[in-house]
Protein backbone atom coordinates (compact mmCIF):
# COMPACT_ATOMS: atom_id res chain seq x y z
CA UNK A 1 0.00 0.00 0.00
CA UNK A 2 2.77 2.40 -0.74
CA UNK A 3 0.98 3.97 -3.63
CA UNK A 4 0.54 7.01 -1.44
CA UNK A 5 -0.36 10.47 -2.34
CA UNK A 6 0.59 12.24 -5.50
CA UNK A 7 3.34 14.75 -4.87
CA UNK A 8 1.88 17.94 -3.52
CA UNK A 9 3.43 20.56 -5.65
CA UNK A 10 3.00 23.40 -3.26
CA UNK A 11 5.77 25.88 -2.86
CA UNK A 12 7.82 24.81 0.13
CA UNK A 13 6.43 27.61 2.27
CA UNK A 14 9.92 28.93 2.65
CA UNK A 15 9.54 32.63 2.91
CA UNK A 16 6.27 33.05 4.78
CA UNK A 17 5.90 35.83 7.34
CA UNK A 18 5.88 35.27 11.11
CA UNK A 19 9.52 36.27 11.27
CA UNK A 20 9.02 38.72 14.10
CA UNK A 21 9.28 36.25 16.96
CA UNK A 22 11.94 34.30 15.16
CA UNK A 23 14.53 36.95 15.80
CA UNK A 24 14.41 36.20 19.50
CA UNK A 25 14.74 32.52 18.86
CA UNK A 26 17.66 32.99 16.55
CA UNK A 27 19.40 35.21 19.09
CA UNK A 28 18.70 32.60 21.69
CA UNK A 29 20.17 29.81 19.66
CA UNK A 30 23.16 31.99 18.99
CA UNK A 31 23.74 32.42 22.70
CA UNK A 32 23.30 28.78 23.47
CA UNK A 33 25.59 27.74 20.65
CA UNK A 34 28.19 30.05 22.10
CA UNK A 35 27.85 28.32 25.44
CA UNK A 36 28.24 24.96 23.75
CA UNK A 37 31.36 26.05 21.97
CA UNK A 38 32.87 27.18 25.25
CA UNK A 39 32.43 23.68 26.60
CA UNK A 40 34.13 22.06 23.64
CA UNK A 41 36.59 19.51 24.97
CA UNK A 42 37.67 17.53 21.94
CA UNK A 43 36.74 17.77 18.30
CA UNK A 44 33.19 16.61 17.92
CA UNK A 45 32.61 16.08 21.63
CA UNK A 46 30.55 18.77 23.22
CA UNK A 47 29.71 18.74 26.89
CA UNK A 48 26.16 19.88 26.83
CA UNK A 49 25.42 22.81 29.02
CA UNK A 50 22.57 21.45 31.03
CA UNK A 51 20.96 24.55 32.33
CA UNK A 52 20.49 25.62 28.73
CA UNK A 53 17.88 28.26 28.09
CA UNK A 54 14.36 26.95 27.66
CA UNK A 55 12.39 28.12 24.66
CA UNK A 56 9.85 30.74 25.67
CA UNK A 57 8.26 31.75 22.36
CA UNK A 58 6.44 29.48 19.93
CA UNK A 59 8.72 27.99 17.31
CA UNK A 60 8.37 29.41 13.83
CA UNK A 61 8.95 28.25 10.27
CA UNK A 62 12.02 30.42 10.07
CA UNK A 63 14.09 27.24 10.38
CA UNK A 64 13.67 23.83 8.94
CA UNK A 65 15.77 21.24 10.68
CA UNK A 66 17.32 18.40 8.78
CA UNK A 67 20.22 16.03 8.39
CA UNK A 68 22.74 15.43 5.66
CA UNK A 69 24.12 11.91 5.67
CA UNK A 70 27.28 11.17 3.75
CA UNK A 71 26.96 7.45 3.24
CA UNK A 72 30.53 6.93 2.06
CA UNK A 73 31.75 8.11 5.47
CA UNK A 74 29.46 5.74 7.35
CA UNK A 75 31.48 2.76 8.50
CA UNK A 76 30.24 -0.79 8.27
CA UNK A 77 29.53 -2.25 11.71
CA UNK A 78 29.59 1.12 13.47
CA UNK A 79 26.54 1.65 15.65
CA UNK A 80 27.55 4.85 17.38
CA UNK A 81 24.59 6.89 16.14
CA UNK A 82 22.09 4.20 17.08
CA UNK A 83 23.53 3.78 20.55
CA UNK A 84 23.66 7.52 21.12
CA UNK A 85 20.04 7.86 20.05
CA UNK A 86 18.93 5.03 22.34
CA UNK A 87 20.80 6.67 25.17
CA UNK A 88 19.55 10.19 24.49
CA UNK A 89 15.91 9.14 24.50
CA UNK A 90 16.03 6.44 27.14
CA UNK A 91 15.27 3.64 24.68
CA UNK A 92 18.09 1.67 26.31
CA UNK A 93 16.41 2.02 29.71
CA UNK A 94 13.58 -0.26 28.66
CA UNK A 95 13.56 -3.55 30.51
CA UNK A 96 12.92 -6.47 28.14
CA UNK A 97 9.57 -8.17 28.54
CA UNK A 98 8.31 -11.42 27.07
CA UNK A 99 10.44 -13.79 25.01
CA UNK A 100 13.83 -12.47 23.86
CA UNK A 101 12.98 -12.94 20.18
CA UNK A 102 9.73 -11.06 20.49
CA UNK A 103 11.47 -8.30 22.40
CA UNK A 104 14.15 -8.00 19.73
CA UNK A 105 11.50 -7.72 17.02
CA UNK A 106 9.30 -5.28 18.83
CA UNK A 107 11.54 -2.88 20.71
CA UNK A 108 11.55 0.71 19.60
CA UNK A 109 14.11 1.67 16.97
CA UNK A 110 14.59 5.27 15.92
CA UNK A 111 17.61 4.74 13.65
CA UNK A 112 18.31 1.62 11.58
CA UNK A 113 21.41 0.85 9.63
CA UNK A 114 20.37 -0.31 6.19
CA UNK A 115 22.91 -2.01 3.98
CA UNK A 116 22.37 -1.65 0.26
CA UNK A 117 24.09 -3.70 -2.37
CA UNK A 118 24.07 -2.92 -6.05
CA UNK A 119 23.59 -6.39 -7.52
CA UNK A 120 25.32 -5.50 -10.74
CA UNK A 121 28.49 -4.01 -9.32
CA UNK A 122 28.52 -5.38 -5.79
CA UNK A 123 28.99 -1.89 -4.39
CA UNK A 124 27.81 -1.72 -0.81
CA UNK A 125 26.35 1.38 0.81
CA UNK A 126 25.70 1.93 4.51
CA UNK A 127 22.60 3.91 5.18
CA UNK A 128 21.52 5.13 8.61
CA UNK A 129 17.78 5.49 8.18
CA UNK A 130 15.50 7.41 10.50
CA UNK A 131 12.32 9.45 10.15
CA UNK A 132 12.96 11.63 7.13
CA UNK A 133 10.93 14.55 8.46
CA UNK A 134 8.99 14.85 5.24
CA UNK A 135 7.62 18.23 4.31
CA UNK A 136 4.45 16.46 3.17
CA UNK A 137 4.39 13.60 5.66
CA UNK A 138 2.16 10.65 4.75
CA UNK A 139 2.04 9.72 8.45
CA UNK A 140 0.36 13.04 9.21
CA UNK A 141 -2.05 12.64 6.29
CA UNK A 142 -3.39 9.34 7.56
CA UNK A 143 -3.41 9.95 11.31
CA UNK A 144 -7.07 9.98 12.37
CA UNK A 145 -6.52 11.90 15.59
CA UNK A 146 -4.03 14.59 14.67
CA UNK A 147 -1.43 12.94 16.90
CA UNK A 148 1.09 12.78 14.06
CA UNK A 149 1.96 16.34 13.25
CA UNK A 150 4.64 18.54 11.79
CA UNK A 151 6.01 21.37 13.89
CA UNK A 152 6.53 24.75 12.31
CA UNK A 153 10.26 24.06 12.18
CA UNK A 154 9.75 20.91 10.11
CA UNK A 155 10.13 18.30 12.84
CA UNK A 156 7.57 15.53 12.45
CA UNK A 157 6.53 13.86 15.66
CA UNK A 158 3.75 12.14 17.59
CA UNK A 159 1.76 13.88 20.28
CA UNK A 160 1.38 10.94 22.61
CA UNK A 161 -1.51 12.60 24.38
CA UNK A 162 -3.53 12.15 21.20
CA UNK A 163 -2.15 8.91 19.78
CA UNK A 164 -4.59 6.02 19.97
CA UNK A 165 -2.07 3.48 18.77
CA UNK A 166 -3.90 2.59 15.56
CA UNK A 167 -0.60 2.42 13.66
CA UNK A 168 -1.96 3.85 10.41
CA UNK A 169 1.12 6.05 10.33
CA UNK A 170 3.39 3.02 10.47
CA UNK A 171 1.66 1.63 7.41
CA UNK A 172 1.80 4.93 5.57
CA UNK A 173 5.46 5.75 6.21
CA UNK A 174 7.51 4.77 3.16
CA UNK A 175 10.66 4.59 5.28
CA UNK A 176 9.48 2.19 7.98
CA UNK A 177 10.60 4.82 10.43
CA UNK A 178 8.10 4.33 13.22
CA UNK A 179 7.91 1.99 16.19
CA UNK A 180 5.03 0.98 18.38
CA UNK A 181 5.51 0.63 22.12
CA UNK A 182 4.07 -2.72 23.17
CA UNK A 183 5.05 -2.82 26.81
CA UNK A 184 4.79 -0.75 29.94
CA UNK A 185 7.77 1.54 30.10
CA UNK A 186 9.89 2.36 33.12
CA UNK A 187 12.60 4.86 33.88
CA UNK A 188 11.60 7.43 31.29
CA UNK A 189 13.64 10.58 31.08
CA UNK A 190 11.99 13.87 31.96
CA UNK A 191 12.76 15.28 28.53
CA UNK A 192 11.47 12.21 26.69
CA UNK A 193 8.14 10.93 27.97
CA UNK A 194 7.23 7.64 26.30
CA UNK A 195 4.79 4.90 27.02
CA UNK A 196 2.81 1.86 26.03
CA UNK A 197 0.27 2.09 23.24
CA UNK A 198 1.83 4.96 21.33
CA UNK A 199 3.84 5.19 18.16
CA UNK A 200 7.15 7.02 18.16
CA UNK A 201 10.04 7.83 15.87
CA UNK A 202 13.06 10.09 15.49
CA UNK A 203 12.17 13.61 16.60
CA UNK A 204 15.47 15.25 15.66
CA UNK A 205 16.20 15.53 19.39
CA UNK A 206 13.36 17.98 19.80
CA UNK A 207 14.22 18.65 23.45
CA UNK A 208 17.65 19.80 22.38
CA UNK A 209 16.04 22.13 19.85
CA UNK A 210 13.88 23.62 22.56
CA UNK A 211 16.76 24.07 24.95
CA UNK A 212 18.92 25.76 22.36
CA UNK A 213 21.45 23.01 21.80
CA UNK A 214 22.68 23.02 18.26
CA UNK A 215 23.11 19.31 17.47
CA UNK A 216 21.54 15.90 17.61
CA UNK A 217 22.79 12.91 19.59
CA UNK A 218 23.46 10.91 16.43
CA UNK A 219 25.45 13.65 14.72
CA UNK A 220 27.53 14.22 17.87
CA UNK A 221 28.22 10.51 18.29
CA UNK A 222 29.16 10.05 14.66
CA UNK A 223 31.55 12.99 14.85
CA UNK A 224 33.04 11.59 18.07
CA UNK A 225 33.97 8.38 16.25
CA UNK A 226 35.74 10.52 13.66
CA UNK A 227 33.48 9.49 10.80
CA UNK A 228 31.50 12.73 10.50
CA UNK A 229 28.87 11.05 8.35
CA UNK A 230 25.88 12.91 9.86
CA UNK A 231 25.48 16.66 9.72
CA UNK A 232 22.59 18.36 11.48
CA UNK A 233 21.39 21.85 10.70
CA UNK A 234 18.97 24.39 9.37
CA UNK A 235 17.98 23.71 5.78
CA UNK A 236 16.56 27.19 5.39
CA UNK A 237 19.69 29.08 6.41
CA UNK A 238 21.89 29.44 3.32
CA UNK A 239 24.91 29.99 5.53
CA UNK A 240 24.45 27.00 7.82
CA UNK A 241 27.15 24.30 7.59
CA UNK A 242 24.58 21.81 6.35
CA UNK A 243 23.50 24.05 3.49
CA UNK A 244 27.08 24.83 2.57
CA UNK A 245 27.90 21.14 2.47
CA UNK A 246 24.78 20.44 0.44
CA UNK A 247 25.96 22.95 -2.12
CA UNK A 248 29.34 21.27 -2.30
CA UNK A 249 28.35 17.67 -2.74
CA UNK A 250 25.72 15.89 -4.69
CA UNK A 251 22.91 14.64 -2.48
CA UNK A 252 19.39 13.38 -2.84
CA UNK A 253 16.29 12.14 -1.11
CA UNK A 254 15.49 8.49 -0.71
CA UNK A 255 12.39 7.75 -2.77
CA UNK A 256 12.38 11.26 -4.16
CA UNK A 257 9.76 10.01 -6.63
CA UNK A 258 7.25 10.26 -3.80
CA UNK A 259 7.64 14.02 -3.75
CA UNK A 260 7.71 14.24 0.04
CA UNK A 261 10.59 16.72 0.19
CA UNK A 262 12.34 15.00 3.05
CA UNK A 263 14.40 16.87 5.62
CA UNK A 264 17.02 14.13 5.64
CA UNK A 265 19.28 14.04 2.60
CA UNK A 266 21.81 11.43 1.52
CA UNK A 267 25.05 11.81 -0.35
CA UNK A 268 26.71 8.91 -2.09
CA UNK A 269 23.62 6.99 -3.10
CA UNK B 1 -24.57 -10.79 58.05
CA UNK B 2 -26.29 -7.47 58.60
CA UNK B 3 -24.18 -6.89 61.68
CA UNK B 4 -20.99 -7.61 59.78
CA UNK B 5 -22.00 -5.14 57.07
CA UNK B 6 -22.71 -2.41 59.60
CA UNK B 7 -19.38 -3.09 61.24
CA UNK B 8 -17.63 -2.90 57.89
CA UNK B 9 -19.29 0.40 57.05
CA UNK B 10 -18.39 1.80 60.45
CA UNK B 11 -14.83 0.66 60.07
CA UNK B 12 -14.62 2.16 56.61
CA UNK B 13 -15.99 5.43 57.94
CA UNK B 14 -13.40 5.45 60.68
CA UNK B 15 -10.63 4.77 58.23
CA UNK B 16 -11.81 7.54 55.94
CA UNK B 17 -12.07 9.95 58.84
CA UNK B 18 -8.63 9.07 60.06
CA UNK B 19 -7.33 9.40 56.51
CA UNK B 20 -8.73 12.90 56.07
CA UNK B 21 -7.31 13.94 59.43
CA UNK B 22 -3.93 12.47 58.70
CA UNK B 23 -3.99 14.19 55.31
CA UNK B 24 -4.44 17.63 56.82
CA UNK B 25 -1.58 16.98 59.18
CA UNK B 26 0.60 15.60 56.43
CA UNK B 27 0.10 18.20 53.75
CA UNK B 28 3.48 19.70 54.52
CA UNK B 29 5.12 16.37 53.85
CA UNK B 30 4.36 16.87 50.18
CA UNK B 31 6.43 19.98 49.70
CA UNK B 32 10.12 19.47 49.15
CA UNK B 33 12.23 21.62 51.47
CA UNK B 34 13.95 24.37 49.57
CA UNK B 35 11.86 23.80 46.43
CA UNK B 36 10.05 26.60 44.65
CA UNK B 37 6.79 25.53 46.29
CA UNK B 38 8.31 25.79 49.77
CA UNK B 39 8.85 29.49 49.24
CA UNK B 40 5.35 30.23 47.97
CA UNK B 41 2.15 30.77 49.97
CA UNK B 42 0.41 28.51 47.45
CA UNK B 43 1.28 26.74 44.21
CA UNK B 44 1.33 28.48 40.81
CA UNK B 45 -2.36 29.11 41.48
CA UNK B 46 -4.23 29.23 44.81
CA UNK B 47 -4.59 25.77 46.31
CA UNK B 48 -8.35 25.56 45.82
CA UNK B 49 -7.93 26.38 42.17
CA UNK B 50 -5.12 23.88 41.78
CA UNK B 51 -7.28 21.15 43.27
CA UNK B 52 -10.09 21.75 40.83
CA UNK B 53 -8.28 22.93 37.75
CA UNK B 54 -4.85 21.34 37.59
CA UNK B 55 -5.81 19.04 34.75
CA UNK B 56 -7.01 22.01 32.70
CA UNK B 57 -3.75 23.84 33.32
CA UNK B 58 -1.71 20.81 32.36
CA UNK B 59 -3.79 20.18 29.26
CA UNK B 60 -3.24 23.65 27.89
CA UNK B 61 0.44 23.80 28.61
CA UNK B 62 1.03 20.39 27.06
CA UNK B 63 -0.18 21.74 23.73
CA UNK B 64 2.12 24.72 24.03
CA UNK B 65 5.01 22.43 24.80
CA UNK B 66 4.52 19.59 22.36
CA UNK B 67 3.29 21.61 19.38
CA UNK B 68 4.94 24.97 19.84
CA UNK B 69 8.10 23.98 21.65
CA UNK B 70 7.53 26.37 24.54
CA UNK B 71 9.42 24.89 27.43
CA UNK B 72 9.14 27.43 30.21
CA UNK B 73 5.46 26.91 30.86
CA UNK B 74 3.99 27.74 34.22
CA UNK B 75 2.04 24.52 34.69
CA UNK B 76 4.69 21.98 33.85
CA UNK B 77 4.20 18.43 35.09
CA UNK B 78 7.93 18.17 35.73
CA UNK B 79 7.42 21.18 37.98
CA UNK B 80 4.77 19.34 40.03
CA UNK B 81 7.17 16.45 40.47
CA UNK B 82 10.12 18.67 41.41
CA UNK B 83 8.32 20.36 44.29
CA UNK B 84 5.99 17.64 45.54
CA UNK B 85 7.91 14.39 45.37
CA UNK B 86 9.09 12.86 48.63
CA UNK B 87 12.28 11.09 49.48
CA UNK B 88 12.95 7.86 51.33
CA UNK B 89 15.57 7.32 54.03
CA UNK B 90 18.25 6.79 51.38
CA UNK B 91 17.37 10.19 49.83
CA UNK B 92 15.98 8.50 46.73
CA UNK B 93 12.86 10.13 45.36
CA UNK B 94 9.70 8.05 45.59
CA UNK B 95 7.54 7.93 42.46
CA UNK B 96 4.93 10.64 42.90
CA UNK B 97 2.13 8.47 41.51
CA UNK B 98 2.43 5.80 44.20
CA UNK B 99 -0.80 5.57 46.21
CA UNK B 100 0.76 7.19 49.27
CA UNK B 101 2.38 10.07 47.41
CA UNK B 102 1.29 13.57 46.43
CA UNK B 103 -0.39 12.83 43.11
CA UNK B 104 -1.13 9.18 43.80
CA UNK B 105 -2.74 9.67 47.22
CA UNK B 106 -5.14 12.37 46.08
CA UNK B 107 -6.07 10.48 42.95
CA UNK B 108 -6.74 7.39 44.99
CA UNK B 109 -8.83 9.37 47.45
CA UNK B 110 -10.86 10.90 44.62
CA UNK B 111 -10.93 7.61 42.73
CA UNK B 112 -9.60 9.21 39.58
CA UNK B 113 -7.25 7.26 37.35
CA UNK B 114 -3.83 8.83 36.95
CA UNK B 115 -2.33 8.09 33.54
CA UNK B 116 0.26 10.85 33.24
CA UNK B 117 3.07 8.77 34.68
CA UNK B 118 2.56 5.88 32.30
CA UNK B 119 4.73 8.02 30.03
CA UNK B 120 6.16 10.83 32.16
CA UNK B 121 8.94 10.41 34.69
CA UNK B 122 7.46 10.14 38.18
CA UNK B 123 10.64 11.19 39.94
CA UNK B 124 12.35 14.52 39.45
CA UNK B 125 15.17 14.51 37.00
CA UNK B 126 15.12 17.67 35.00
CA UNK B 127 17.72 18.00 32.30
CA UNK B 128 20.57 17.47 34.72
CA UNK B 129 18.86 14.46 36.18
CA UNK B 130 18.28 13.07 32.72
CA UNK B 131 21.99 13.27 32.11
CA UNK B 132 22.66 11.38 35.34
CA UNK B 133 20.02 8.76 34.49
CA UNK B 134 21.54 8.27 31.12
CA UNK B 135 24.86 7.72 32.82
CA UNK B 136 23.57 5.04 35.17
CA UNK B 137 21.63 3.27 32.45
CA UNK B 138 18.77 1.03 33.57
CA UNK B 139 17.67 1.12 37.23
CA UNK B 140 15.66 3.38 39.43
CA UNK B 141 12.42 4.16 37.91
CA UNK B 142 10.41 6.92 36.50
CA UNK B 143 7.15 5.45 35.18
CA UNK B 144 6.10 2.92 37.75
S1 LIG C 1 9.65 9.48 7.30
FE1 LIG C 1 7.76 8.44 7.82
S2 LIG C 1 7.38 8.99 9.96
FE2 LIG C 1 8.88 10.46 9.17
S3 LIG C 1 7.67 12.20 8.41
FE3 LIG C 1 8.00 10.86 6.65
S4 LIG C 1 6.21 9.52 6.66
FE4 LIG C 1 6.26 10.47 8.68
S1 LIG D 1 -0.79 5.29 15.72
FE1 LIG D 1 -1.07 7.29 16.75
S2 LIG D 1 0.17 8.71 15.56
FE2 LIG D 1 -0.04 6.86 14.30
S3 LIG D 1 -1.81 7.24 12.98
FE3 LIG D 1 -2.61 6.20 14.80
S4 LIG D 1 -3.19 7.83 16.24
FE4 LIG D 1 -1.88 8.78 14.65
Amino acid sequence: MHRLHAPHNQPSGDESPAEAVATTRRALIGTAAGLGAAALVAPGVVLHTLSAQAETAPITNKSRWGLLIETDKCAEGCRACIEACDHEHGLDRQVPEGSPSKWEQQKAVWIRKVKLQDNQTGRITQLPLMCQHCEHPPCVDVCPTGASFKRADGIVMVDRHLCIGCRYCMMACPYKARSFIHHNTTGQLTAVPRGKGCVESCNLCVHRRDYGQDSTACADACAATGHHAILFGDLKDPESPIRRRMREIQNRQIREDLGLNTGVRYAGI
Amino acid sequence: MAKATVMAILAAGLVMGAFAYAKAAEIKRYVVDGSQAAGLPSCVEPTERMRRMHMEFIKHQRIATVHQGIRDTKYSLAGCVDCHVSYDAQHSPRPINQPDQFCGACHRYASVKLDCFDCHAAVPKGLDGDQASRADGLTQGGGR
